[in-house]
């Protein structure tokens, strides 16, 4: 049963206990005192000292040589990486600090001669489109002048024809109504002046 | 009654290994001294194989050996300052030592070195006898000085010298009855309550009902002693370093 052979493996080593007593009175050494403590037990204090001693000398010995600075060194080292990681981090981020500010003055300058280009091309186009303008105006003023010139001529000519019309109708007319002729120069005088 | 047979005291038992005698002293090999040696190994090896790789990204065994070195270091730093530092080696032995033998004394069967008042004894009389050598080598009769706090009215001191003088020699008395007394009765309660279990167990099906209790309370009582094995190991290391800081600073 799960219960007897727990117990039996707690009552093992109190009989282990019940044999201790007779080997330690065998092997000649003073037996413990029954009922004595065992931790308060004058007996053993020489021999745990003295085994105290021992271990715990050579485990200090062996922290110290040994132990110590191999860690000491592994969290040296690391601090040092890590200080240097830093650095070259910082260093980096300087760089790229610089590269942007490289970058953006760049873009600054890119923009402003895109824009005096852009006023250059304007300026060059508003010009040619100026005097394109300005040569069409002179061309119209040339065909106009001479188009006025024409109406001018044509007009005059017309008034001229005006002129002998008028007078050859004011001779036929006086001709009809007084019955005599009219001298030319008069009715040219008298024309004129109407037609003034 | 099964009572007898569950003694809590046989586990503090010392057993004769390689019985040695010399000059009427009986300096036997015991199981004591076995768990000393064991406790040593066991540290050793592990410091020493969880830092065999040197990584600078450290794994979990050697994470656990880098904090504690930089727990004691810490520790010892902020109570003694940078000067109390060429004590570190003594310090972190005696961290790891108590710390090792108290854990290991918790695996059943294993004899627990620590809950021996000679053995915490021995490691506090190794503190305070560093603490007056370094003392005395380093301020000469100005380490008395410990002794006479500044600014005490004359008529003062003839009362506090004496206080601080009975604190000093009891200084060693209460670093090892601490941790010998926190080992014995943490292994005494853990036996009782175990014997508990045992005991009721003998009584058929009721028993063993009733046994479930006692049993919740050992695997509590053992996650406490992990719990106090550290602590304690942790307060012994700290009242080191303090006592440490008097040596090297003795006026305060």
């Amino acid at each position: 049963m799960f219960v007897t052979s727990a117990f039996a493996e707690e009552a093992a080593p109190a009989v282990e206990g019940g044999t201790e007593g007779a080997t330690q009175s065998s092997t000649g050494v003073p037996a413990k005192v029954e009922g004595t403590f065992p931790p308060f037990d004058p007996a053993t204090f020489p021999s745990q000292l003295l085994w105290l001693a021992i271990t715990f000398g050579l485990f200090y010995l062996f922290l110290k040589k040994v132990v110590m600075p191999r860690v000491g060194g592994i969290i040296d080292v690391r601090n040092d990486r890590i200080t240097q990681d830093l650095d070259h981090a910082a260093r980096l981020k300087g760089e790229a600090d610089a590269a942007v500010a490289a970058y953006e003055q760049e873009l600054a300058e890119a923009k402003t001669r895109a824009n005096t280009i852009g006023q250059q091309a304007n300026d060059a186009a508003k010009a040619e489109a100026e005097t394109a303008r300005k040569k069409i105006e002179a061309a119209l003023d040339q065909k106009l002048g001479e188009a006025e010139a024409r109406i001018s001529s044509i007009k005059a000519n017309a008034m001229k024809e005006v002129g002998t019309i008028a007078e050859d109708t004011a001779s036929a007319i006086v001709e009809a109504l007084v019955g005599g002729k009219a001298s030319k120069t008069e009715i040219a005088a008298a024309v004129k002046s109407v037609a003034r | 009654m099964a009572a007898d047979k569950v003694d809590p005291i046989h586990q503090f038992n010392i057993v004769k290994l390689i019985p040695i005698n010399i000059g009427g002293y009986d300096l036997s090999f015991t199981n004591s001294a076995l768990f000393m040696v064991a406790t040593v190994a066991v540290a050793s090896a592990f410091l020493y194989l969880s830092t065999s790789s040197r990584s600078l990204v450290p794994g979990r065994l050697q994470s656990v050996s880098e904090m504690a070195y930089e727990f004691v270091s810490n520790m010892l730093r902020d109570s003694a300052g940078t000067q109390g530092m060429k004590f570190f080696p003594l310090v972190f032995s005696l961290f790891m030592f108590v710390l090792v033998a108290n854990l290991l004394g918790l695996f059943p069967y294993f004899f627990t070195v620590t809950s021996h008042i000679i053995v915490t004894f021995g490691l506090a009389a190794l503190v305070i006898g560093t603490v007056i050598v370094y003392g005395f080598m380093k301020h000469g009769l100005g380490f008395l000085k410990l002794f006479v706090p500044k600014g005490v009215p004359v008529v003062m001191l003839l009362l506090v010298v004496p206080i601080e003088i009975i604190s000093f020699l009891s200084r060693p008395i209460s670093l090892s009855v601490r941790l010998f007394a926190n080992m014995l009765a943490g292994h005494i309660t853990l036996k009782v309550f175990s014997g508990f279990v045992v005991s009721l167990s003998a009584f058929g099906a009721v028993g063993v009902a009733g046994s479930i209790l006692p049993l919740a309370m050992a695997v509590a009582l053992t996650a406490l002693e992990v719990l106090v094995s550290f602590l304690q190991a942790y307060v012994f290391a700290v009242l080191t370093c303090m006592y440490l800081n008097d040596a090297l600073h003795p006026s305060h």
